[in-house]
């Protein structure tokens, strides 16, 4: 049976700036109609926009899964990109390797990261250099 | 204080005004779009001066009462049709982010 899990799946347009977050609000809507508690709403859309916004700056895009268990939300945001050198450096506050035109548009604090692992129970950092990064956060029910 | 007696008060432009009975009990300021996603809560005036299209996702997935843009920065009509159609508060005002605080501290004291 399958019957008690929800899957989603989104696709996330590198390098458009104009309909990027769009995956995590449809998420954020998606949630709300099912009944879900607007704190975990909070803390998914939360997580989801920083992480889709991730693929669209620094990986070229992407894909979103979403998978709603009786007891917990995961997340799943995979890329073919660049790979992510160094997680513990990538994960502390503050740093960032967005290009100039990008922080103008108000990204690119370095705080992406942090927020996905603030807000989820758990995160998981995949990556290789020159393949791709796929993170996986969950939120327990 | 509800979003459209502040409004009122501080003389706020109304570029979109799609709910004026949301309940604002404090205020944040900042202009980086994760830091505001991290630490802003949803009873909070957002003050800003960015106007790019992504200010409307973080207000949206935040629940924020109201966007408040400081020192009449210009905005593209077509953000603010999207802030419409999103049903996002979006307000302006020609003071700084400073004075805006200020005066919102002011009336939620
Ligand atoms: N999917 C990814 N692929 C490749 N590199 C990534 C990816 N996600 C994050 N990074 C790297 O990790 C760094 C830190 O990411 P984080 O989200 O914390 O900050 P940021 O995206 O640079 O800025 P902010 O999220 O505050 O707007 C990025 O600058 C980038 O170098
Ligand atoms: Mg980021």
């Amino acid at each position: 049976m399958t019957a008690d899990v929800l899957k989603y799946h989104f696709t996330v347009v590198g390098g458009d700036f104009t309909s990027a977050g769009k995956a995590s609000v449809n998420v954020k809507k998606l949630l709300r109609q099912l009944g879900i508690a607007p704190d975990i709403i909070r803390r998914v859309a939360i997580a989801m926009y920083e992480g889709e916004i991730n693929m669209v700056i620094h990986a070229n895009g992407g894909t979103a899964d979403l998978e709603i268990y009786p007891d917990s939300i995961v997340i799943i945001l995979a890329d073919s990109g660049p790979g992510i050198p160094d997680i513990d450096q990538a994960m502390q506050e503050g740093f960032s390797t967005a290009p100039d035109n990008i922080r103008s548009l108000g990204f690119g604090a370095g705080m992406g990261l942090p927020n996905m692992k603030r807000y989820t129970d758990e995160m998981k950092i995949d990556t290789e250099v020159g393949v791709g990064t796929t993170v996986t956060m969950t939120i327990r029910l | 204080m509800l979003v459209k007696e502040i409004i009122d008060k501080l003389e706020l432009e109304v570029l979109n005004l799609a709910d004026g009975e949301r309940e604002v009990s404090g205020g944040y300021t900042g202009d980086l779009l994760s830091w505001v996603m991290g630490r802003a809560e949803s009873h909070m005036m957002w003050v800003t001066i960015m106007t790019n299209v992504n200010i409307l996702a973080v207000a949206s997935l935040r629940d924020l009462p109201a966007v408040l843009i400081a020192e009449d920065a210009e905005i593209a009509p077509e953000i603010v049709a999207k802030a419409a159609e999103q049903e996002i508060n979006l307000l302006r005002s020609p003071k700084s982010a400073y004075a805006l605080c200020v005066g919102l501290g002011q009336l939620l004291a």
